[in-house]
């Protein structure tokens, strides 16, 4: 009798499962999702820009902008990675060239290709070859970038140099760079910020060292397996950064990088050694370029330029494949590009851009851009596979603390071959 | 009509109207209860035991088989990986997992001599019935209400190393005092420091030559004494009230002979009522003993993951790291296999003692 009661109850709710599945239908609108992890301000208000430009083009099409906040979308990732393995994937979402575009995405085939639109936009006329190279498999395009940061930048706080009468020119090298930190020391300033609590951060400032060390052409034969992870080369950078670790502020392991930045802004330390989204820390804290703060390439890699960029990619049975298509085409306008790098703190990757949309220090960027070897940076997952760049992390995570050249080399010997970087 | 004790006669208990039923009333109560027995009770229990069937031990199969693969991308590969188990023997050779292992019985044993200890004080305190005894009570049972996160982020910043605690070692004078005496000023790194302290190594290193080599200092990491402080700070009154429900349990009359044969108060305690609070003490024990294995939510708020030298990794950190940002699933899952062996250690025992009292 008790269970009669409940029958009513029973069908009410086989009726509802029944039915709940066909409401997700229900629209058929002219819609694009766009996943990205741009949430905070200038991010925010630079996808913002993407999505004004796109709306005046396509009229009509709703955007869902399907954001996952956290930096460097180390929360966003494993959304993504849910959806795409559930067949449930985004239009477009964000990647970085490289290898995490080309061995995370393409290769299982999540992605679609885009020599179609490259070849009727005509953009390689327009792109870098070196920047479409990261981007190309199989003689195809797979994604369109939407800007570029500079990854080697060292940057500085003018007064605090001024005051302990050191000059920075052109180029330093890293041997200069550690008879200016001694002598920052003696004077009693903390020579070089570092915010590790994000562990990338102090991996970044070891990335530009090694870049210092051996060269665009040393670091091209390091992630194709041409030049071993022991070679004394490497261990001479790792050496340079254990060095350079002695310099930094005691409590670098309780920051995140943009308090490490504060820190060169307020002149509490001198130097930080970071890509160049630094730059809008700066200006948030109307610094003038040039005038409060300097900036030169980090020791040693004046003449290559660590590629940190923003692409989109377009899905594999994408919901909304025309609406995506236009997206794509909208991000490599030149109208997009303009409107997009000056509120990302990038550049364009497109060269024929108005310059003069741009402040002092993207100008000097630009022209880096144009004239040094570009090359994939590993902090951020273009040079290696996900597995080495955490076989990184973690590798200098003991680094930090014990500085055994001999035993952070010989385990980044073995993730590269656990990742298939050497054979 | 609805029972069986309504339609008979007499008034006896129901089980034992069971045994000596008459025989015309015998066949429809058997077969009800036949029918509730055999047909009903599984019927109602079924939906539940698939669920758990299906979300509990088959994902826990899907588990073991992804840690024995070579799903090491985003594409998912469940072919086996030779030679069989490989990638647990990768993960018992990483310096990584040695520092989780060493941090996961550490502060599972911090924590759980933090927790049951002031728990049990807390509890006799209570126990002594003063003013305020209700406030007091719910004063510290309210932590445990809140989360993890809510707990990491407020002791984030109390052991900040330029602000936080330090801040008061400055302000009230206690590094003056320090200095008076010729000694360094209090200036703890708390979360980031990275000294081990009662390091085991070159010890265990005379009794077994392999340790010796090993590239983690074996010892009690400093930097995880704040996230006992945190997690005992929560979980404390749980403990609390666990202890406060067992010493309702100890009879009075125990008391009142132990103080007639002469007993100290003190005695009372330590010889009549605790005692009797070990089973207490037991469960309690497991249930947070479980809670610290699987640790992930309070460290990664406190310290962010790893920390400087791993020295506030732990197994969950880790499993997040290599499924997530690395997309190594086998090695994850690997991870996530002898975490669940972990907490069987702990859990199986208990059941099994507990099925077999029953």
């Amino acid at each position: 009798m008790k269970i009669n009661t409940c029958l009513p109850l029973t069908k009410l709710a086989t009726a509802l499962a029944l039915l709940l599945p066909f409401a997700a239908f229900a629209d058929s609108a002219k819609k694009l999702e766009v996943f990205s992890w741009w949430t905070s301000g200038g991010e925010a208000a630079a996808l913002d820009a993407l999505f004004k430009v796109y709306k005046e083009r396509t009229p009509g099409v709703e955007i869902v902008n399907a954001t996952v906040a956290g930096g460097g979308g180390s929360a966003a990732r494993p959304v993504l990675q849910t959806r795409l393995a559930g067949g449930n994937p985004p239009d477009t979402w964000q990647a970085h060239p490289g290898w995490e575009l080309l061995g995370q995405y393409v290769e299982p085939g999540y992605c679609e290709p885009l020599n179609d639109l490259y070849q009727s936009e005509n953009w390689g006329k327009v792109l870098p070859e070196q920047l479409v190279k990261l981007l190309t498999k199989d003689g195809k395009q797979w994604c369109v970038l939407a800007g570029v940061h500079r990854g080697n930048d060292l940057w500085y706080n003018k007064k605090v140099l001024e005051k302990a009468g050191i000059k920075i020119g052109d180029t330093i090298s890293i041997d200069e760079f550690l008879a200016d930190c001694a002598k920052l020391k003696a004077a009693g300033v903390t020579p070089l910020a570092v915010g590790d609590s994000g562990i990338w951060a102090t991996a970044q400032l070891f990335e530009n060292t090694l870049l210092g060390t051996v060269g665009p052409t040393g670091w091209q034969d390091l992630f194709s397996g041409k030049m071993a992870f022991d070679d004394p080369k490497v261990k001479q950078a790792a050496q340079s950064y254990a060095k350079l670790l002695e310099y930094q502020n005691s409590d670098h392991s309780a920051l995140t990088w943009d308090q490490a930045i504060k820190a060169v802004e307020e002149g509490r330390c001198a130097f930080s050694s970071m890509g160049d989204w630094a730059h809008g820390e700066f200006t948030k804290a109307n610094l003038k370029d040039d005038v409060d703060f300097g900036w030169v390439s980090h020791p040693g890699t004046k003449g290559g330029f660590i590629v940190v960029a923003d692409g989109f990619t377009l899905a594999k049975n994408a919901p909304h494949k025309a609406e995506t298509v236009s997206w794509l085409k909208s991000i490599g306008s030149k109208e997009s590009q303009e409107e997009f790098n000056p509120l990302k703190g990038s550049i364009p990757i497109r060269t024929d851009v108005d310059k003069s949309k741009f402040g002092p220090y993207h100008q000097w960027s630009m022209k880096s851009f144009a004239s040094d070897a570009l090359l994939p940076s590993c902090v951020h997952g273009e040079a290696a596979p996900a597995a080495f760049q955490q076989a990184l992390n973690d590798a200098i995570t003991q680094f930090v603390v014990d500085k055994n050249v001999d035993a952070f080399c010989s385990a980044l010997v073995q993730a590269a071959k656990e990742s298939n970087i050497t054979k | 009509m609805k029972s069986s004790t309504a339609r008979s006669p007499d008034t006896k208990a129901p089980d034992q109207v069971a045994e000596n039923r008459l025989p015309w009333t015998r066949e429809q109560p058997t077969r009800k209860r036949r029918f509730s027995d055999r047909i009903l009770s599984p019927l109602i229990l079924s939906p539940a035991m698939t669920l758990i069937v299906i979300f509990v031990y088959v994902f826990i199969a899907i588990t073991i088989w992804v840690s024995l693969s070579n799903w090491g991308t985003l594409k998912v590969d469940m072919s086996i990986r030779q030679p069989l188990g490989v990638t647990y023997q990768q993960m018992f050779g990483m310096t990584r997992w040695h520092a989780n292992l060493r941090n996961v019985f550490i502060f599972t044993a911090l924590f759980l001599s933090f927790s049951l200890a002031f728990g049990l004080l807390l509890a006799l305190l209570l126990d002594r019935k003063l003013i305020g005894y209700t406030i007091f009570r719910n004063v510290f049972l309210f932590p445990y209400a809140l989360s993890f996160i809510v707990t990491g982020v407020a002791w984030r910043w109390i052991f900040n190393p330029e602000k936080g605690v330090n801040v008061l070692f400055d302000t009230f004078g206690i590094n003056k005092l320090i200095e008076a005496f010729g000694g360094p000023p209090l200036h703890p790194g708390w979360i980031t420091d990275t000294s081990v302290l009662f390091s085991l190594n070159t010890w265990l290193g005379t009794i077994f030559p392999p340790l010796k080599s090993l590239s983690i200092q074996l010892g009690i990491p400093m930097a995880l004494i704040p996230v006992v402080i945190a997690a005992g700070w929560q979980l404390t009154g749980f403990a609390m009230s666990m202890y406060i429900a067992g010493l309702a349990t100890v009879p009075h009359e125990l008391r009142e002979a132990a103080r007639i044969d002469g007993a100290s108060e003190l005695q009372v305690y330590t010889k009549v009522v605790i005692p009797q609070l070990n089973p207490v003490t037991v469960s309690t024990a497991i249930i947070l003993g479980h809670v610290s294995l699987k640790i992930f939510d309070l460290i990664f708020a406190m310290s962010g993951g790893a920390g400087p030298g791993f020295v506030t990794d732990v197994p969950g950190i880790f499993v997040f790291d290599y499924t997530f940002k690395a997309t190594r699933y086998n090695l994850g899952a690997a991870a996530s296999v002898i975490m669940l062996l972990l907490v069987c250690m702990i859990i199986v025992p208990y059941l099994w003692t507990n099925l077999r009292k029953r």
